[in-house]
Parts: C-alpha cells; sequence; structure tokens
C-alpha cells in the first residue's frame, strides 16, 4: 500500500469502517513508514480536539428567550 | 421518567403546550451548538434557534415520523441556518485544494510532518487554539462544514447525516474526509508550533 492510498483510506480507517484486510495493510504500512503514522494520530486528534471544544452549554439567557420566544409565537394565536 | 419523543410529539400534538417545552429542553443546547458551529454568530445562532422550534411546533402536524423526531429536527435546524448563510451572501468560504493539506513524502521531498503536543485537551485548547479552530471550521464550504459538524461533532451517524442534509451515505463520508483532512491541514502548523 503506498502512502497515498493509506491517505484515501484514513476516516474509514478511523471510524473502523475499512476491509479487515485493508486494515492490516494499511497498519503494516504505518509500522514502516512514520509520516503516514503521525498523520492518522493528528488526524484522530483533530476530530477529538473538535468534539472536546464543542461542549458549551446553552447561555441561561438565550434559553429564557427562547422559552419567552415560542410562549408568544405558539400560544397567543 | 422521561417521555420518548414520540410520546411528547403526541402530547404536543393534543395540545400540551409543557410537552413541547419538555422537547425544546432536550434538544436546545445540541441545536444551539449546531447554529453556532455553523453561523458563528451568536445573534444567527439565536434567530436561527428560535426560528428552528417555532417551524417544529408549526410541523408537528405533519411530521409523519418516516425518520425520528431528532433526524427531523436537525434537517430542519440545518436548513435554517443553510437560509440565514445564503442570505448572508458572504459565502461559499473557498476550500483550498485538498492537496495542499496532503503530506508529500512520495515525492521524494522531505517528509514535513510533526507530531502535535500530547497533552490533554483542557490544555490544547486555550482561547486562542479554539479561536484557530473556529476560524479554519468557517473557511470549510458549508456543505462540508454541515457534515462535519454533524458526524464528528454531534455523533451522528452517516445515514443520519445522509438524512439530515438530504444527500447520499457515500457523500457524508466523502465530504467528511475531505473535511476532517482539510481541518488537519489547516491547524497543523499552530499545533506542530505549539509542541515545539
Amino acid at each position: 500500500m503506498k502512502c497515498k492510498e493509506i491517505l484515501e483510506k484514513l476516516s474509514e480507517y478511523i471510524d473502523g469502517e475499512l476491509d479487515p484486510e485493508l486494515c492490516r495493510d494499511l497498519e503494516r504500512h504505518m509500522e514502516d513508514c512514520h509520516p503516514c503514522l503521525l498523520f492518522v494520530n493528528t488526524l484522530k486528534k483533530t476530530i477529538t480536539l473538535y468534539k472536546y471544544a464543542s461542549s458549551e452549554p446553552l447561555p441561561k439567557e438565550v434559553h429564557l428567550r427562547l422559552h419567552d420566544y415560542l410562549k408568544k409565537k405558539c400560544q397567543d394565536r | 421518567m422521561d417521555l420518548s419523543d414520540q410520546a411528547l410529539v403526541e402530547k404536543i400534538r393534543a395540545g400540551d403546550f409543557q410537552a413541547f417545552e419538555a422537547l425544546v429542553n432536550r434538544y436546545e443546547g445540541k441545536v444551539y451548538r449546531l447554529a453556532m458551529r455553523m453561523l458563528r454568530n451568536p445573534e444567527d445562532a439565536e434567530d436561527a434557534l428560535q426560528e428552528t422550534f417555532l417551524q417544529v411546533y408549526r410541523g408537528l402536524k405533519s411530521f409523519e415520523g418516516r425518520s425520528t423526531f431528532s433526524t427531523w429536527l436537525f434537517r430542519l435546524a440545518t436548513n435554517v441556518c443553510l437560509m440565514k448563510i445564503r442570505h448572508r451572501g458572504t459565502e461559499p468560504a473557498q476550500l483550498l485544494p485538498l492537496e495542499e493539506y496532503l503530506p508529500r513524502h512520495e515525492e521524494g521531498e522531505h517528509p514535513q510532518i510533526q507530531d502535535w503536543p500530547d497533552k490533554p485537551e483542557e490544555v490544547l485548547l486555550n482561547k486562542e487554539s479554539r479561536q484557530k479552530m473556529l476560524e479554519a471550521l468557517e473557511r470549510l464550504p458549508v456543505e462540508y462544514r454541515a457534515v462535519f459538524i454533524l458526524r464528528d461533532i454531534e455523533g451522528f451517524s452517516s445515514t443520519e447525516a445522509g438524512e439530515t442534509l438530504g444527500i447520499s451515505v457515500a457523500a457524508v463520508k466523502s465530504r467528511l474526509h475531505r473535511a476532517r483532512l482539510a481541518l488537519r491541514g489547516m491547524l497543523s502548523s499552530y499545533f506542530e508550533k505549539m509542541g515545539s
């Protein structure tokens, strides 16, 4: 497997959707190809960081305004 | 015990406004986060949040239950955000060609890839890095951004994301892959520096 082919398959690999045989090929390749290994690791980190950075709560005042708005719009008809 | 979405939907249809408020409470945080990521502006995100739930209330009569309530809700929310983006007239941001973000170690060039710092997320995610990440996300064309948000941030399956956006599973996977590569590429020089 060449580096370019690896790159095309990385999302399937990360999501656990890659055919087992291809998965083994890919892992064998990464044992010898440090840049590909780093690429996978940093790609995984990208996803983890976005997930982690996106967990902020809804501001209380936005919640209150939403409920006021809906009460007005949905009940005063 | 919490009622299921479907049970709440039935109550709302029977005129129970409290059931609607319960359903809003259940999903308002997720819808707001989606809108913030899509629109990157708190006022627009709040508008989108209000508009989405108003559409939910008005549309519940025609909700046929062919998809789950949450898929239907996120489809409405995503469409509200897409409409707002189109009205702004500033999109699409141009995605640099994917090749810009791929390593070149196969072409005889010296590998340029460095690892990112091996620190916990809370250390990596200072104010500046969060800002960089948001800017990178905003640079993705909206159809890629929407897929990345639904799949990788909100945790939808490819099928659910496809249903929400009205595209095939194959298109979801292809856009997701490109979005991930592009985001990694845009952030790599910043995080590599953090590690050095």
